[in-house]
């Protein structure tokens, strides 16, 4: 009986103790986490944003919505014989079309498999969803140009800075001009 | 001993010796600058070594730099000579996988770092190997110019300093004018430097380059943002090299190197090594590395890799 009592004081105790700490973890964390804390959540844990540029856009396509909003949304996997029939599709092309990326509704935005809708510049986690691998070095700096300072803030770019998303193949070059042989110096 | 007397008669006597005194003296009074030279010029003449120069000298150093460039190229350049970070050694990754050899690191290298123009100097060479024989040096070509990059067949590695942890051009050197900085730059000190090129003979990846004649960088081409062990104006007749932009690099926060900035494709990486958040560390723990003529045990700080 009597470490049965001992037990019931030391618990109340614990839980006090451990309220007192939390408070005072939350108080002392930074403004910006707190922030992040408060921000809801609906399944997926919270992305972390980095630094992108602006998506490359063709000048004056976006935002999407002012040519969509008048329009019914068609979802029926067709193809555009009359509007973007620039944009000729070589990524998988026979598994995908525009509205797998592109949302229905809400047409400035992207959606991800599970139906979650993102903005242009989160374009990447679109991307990562099927190039995982490329995703983690990117994220970490390793695939892709990542600029900035080296032990400081640092840039990234988009996925589709260097990669048209409807036809991702880096384009070959023009190389700069070979170095003059040693031959030819005066 | 009639001979002997014969000799000893006569007023002037013509040894080897003395002869040797005498062509010394004038070949040391034509060494010297001329009476009418600037103050600089003399000074210069007799500054010392980069690391045995005290605070106050280093200071004079810089600003008489400062002032003679400024002039020559008309526009404020300043010289630093900012100390290594600490906790910091630099390491470089090159990802084989992605790049396309189109050159566009050779020429910004050349900018940011101040090399001749005429005759030109390129601290960079993008060698185009045959995917079918590997990195094979015996089978690489550097002229390669056709219309588009890269071509079928081929792949491309750059090569620049390696930045050894073991140099082999450091060993050579007879005045000590090159030497590896706390942070793994081996740097040369262009005053110090007596142009005897055994350092070029001694690297292993042709990584140093001679200023055979007066460099030529105009005026307005001119980066004046330059590190008196880095990319400030050199004088005919020393050796240069890659120092990892150390005038870019050695700042808090510094900036990622010239050729990091401007790779279309993003194969080049920089970071500290000691850091083990840094994307090198990353490399080195995640992809397969290699560093070129690992046999010759420089221990090269340049790792080239297979993202992919």
């Amino acid at each position: 009986m009597k470490r049965d009592r001992s037990r019931h004081r030391f618990f109340p105790g614990m839980v006090v103790l451990a309220a007192c700490l939390a408070a005072g973890v939350a108080s002392s964390a930074p403004s910006e986490e707190k922030g992040k804390v408060a921000k809801p959540h609906a399944a997926a844990p919270a992305e972390k944003q980095f630094a992108v540029p602006t998506p490359p856009f063709t000048p004056g396509i976006f935002p999407c919505s002012d040519c969509h909003k008048e329009m019914t949304p068609n979802p029926k996997r067709r193809e555009l014989k009359e509007e973007h029939t620039n944009i000729v599709l070589n990524h998988a092309e026979g598994q995908r079309w525009c509205l797998d990326c592109h949302d229905t509704y809400d047409r400035d935005r992207l959606h991800l498999v599970n139906g979650q809708r993102i903005r242009f510049e989160e374009s990447y986690r679109l991307c990562g969803q099927c190039h995982g691998d490329k995703y983690r070095d990117w994220k970490v700096g390793v695939h892709g140009k990542r600029t900035g300072m080296w032990n400081g803030e640092k840039q990234y770019l988009l996925c589709v800075n260097c990669h048209n998303p409807h036809d991702p193949r880096f384009k070959p070059l023009k190389p700069l001009p070979p170095p003059v042989r040693p031959g030819d110096i005066r | 001993m009639p001979t002997q007397e014969r000799r000893d008669d006569r007023a002037f006597r013509m040894s080897r010796r003395k002869m040797m005194r005498g062509v010394a003296a004038v070949l040391g009074a034509i060494a010297l600058p001329a009476q009418d030279a600037p103050a600089s010029v003399w000074e210069s003449f007799f500054q010392k070594n980069f690391r045995e120069l005290s605070p106050e000298d280093l200071k004079g150093v810089l600003s008489r730099l400062e002032k003679e460039y400024s002039e020559k190229y008309k526009k404020a350049v300043k010289v630093r000579a900012t100390p290594p970070i600490e906790g910091v050694s630099y390491g470089y990754g090159l990802d084989l996988s992605r790049c396309i050899g189109c050159r566009r690191c050779v020429y910004a290298c050349v900018e940011e770092n101040n090399q001749s123009r005429d005759p030109q100097i390129h601290w960079i060479r993008v060698l185009q190997l045959n995917k079918e024989r590997g990195v094979d040096l015996e089978d690489a070509e550097h002229y390669y110019n056709p219309a588009k990059v890269p071509e079928k067949g081929h792949f491309y590695m750059p090569v620049q300093c390696q930045q050894c942890e073991h140099p082999p051009c450091v060993k050579v050197c007879p005045v000590q004018a090159t030497w590896k900085e706390r942070d793994g730059i081996t740097v040369v000190d262009y005053n110090w430097c007596i142009g005897c090129r055994y350092c070029m003979a001694a690297c292993p990846y042709g990584a140093r380059h001679f200023n055979w004649k007066k460099p030529g960088l105009p005026s307005a081409e001119m980066n004046p943002e330059t590190h008196y062990l880095g990319n400030r104006p050199r004088p005919v007749g020393v050796v240069e090299k890659c120092t990892f932009c150390v005038q870019r690099v050695r700042n808090t926060p510094g900036r990622y190197t010239a050729c990091v900035e401007i790779c279309p494709v993003g194969a080049r990486k920089f970071g500290n090594l000691l850091d083990p958040e840094s994307e090198m560390r990353y490399i080195i723990e995640n992809k397969r590395v290699f560093i070129l003529k690992e046999d010759l045990n420089t221990r090269p700080k340049f790792y080239y890799f297979y993202a992919t």
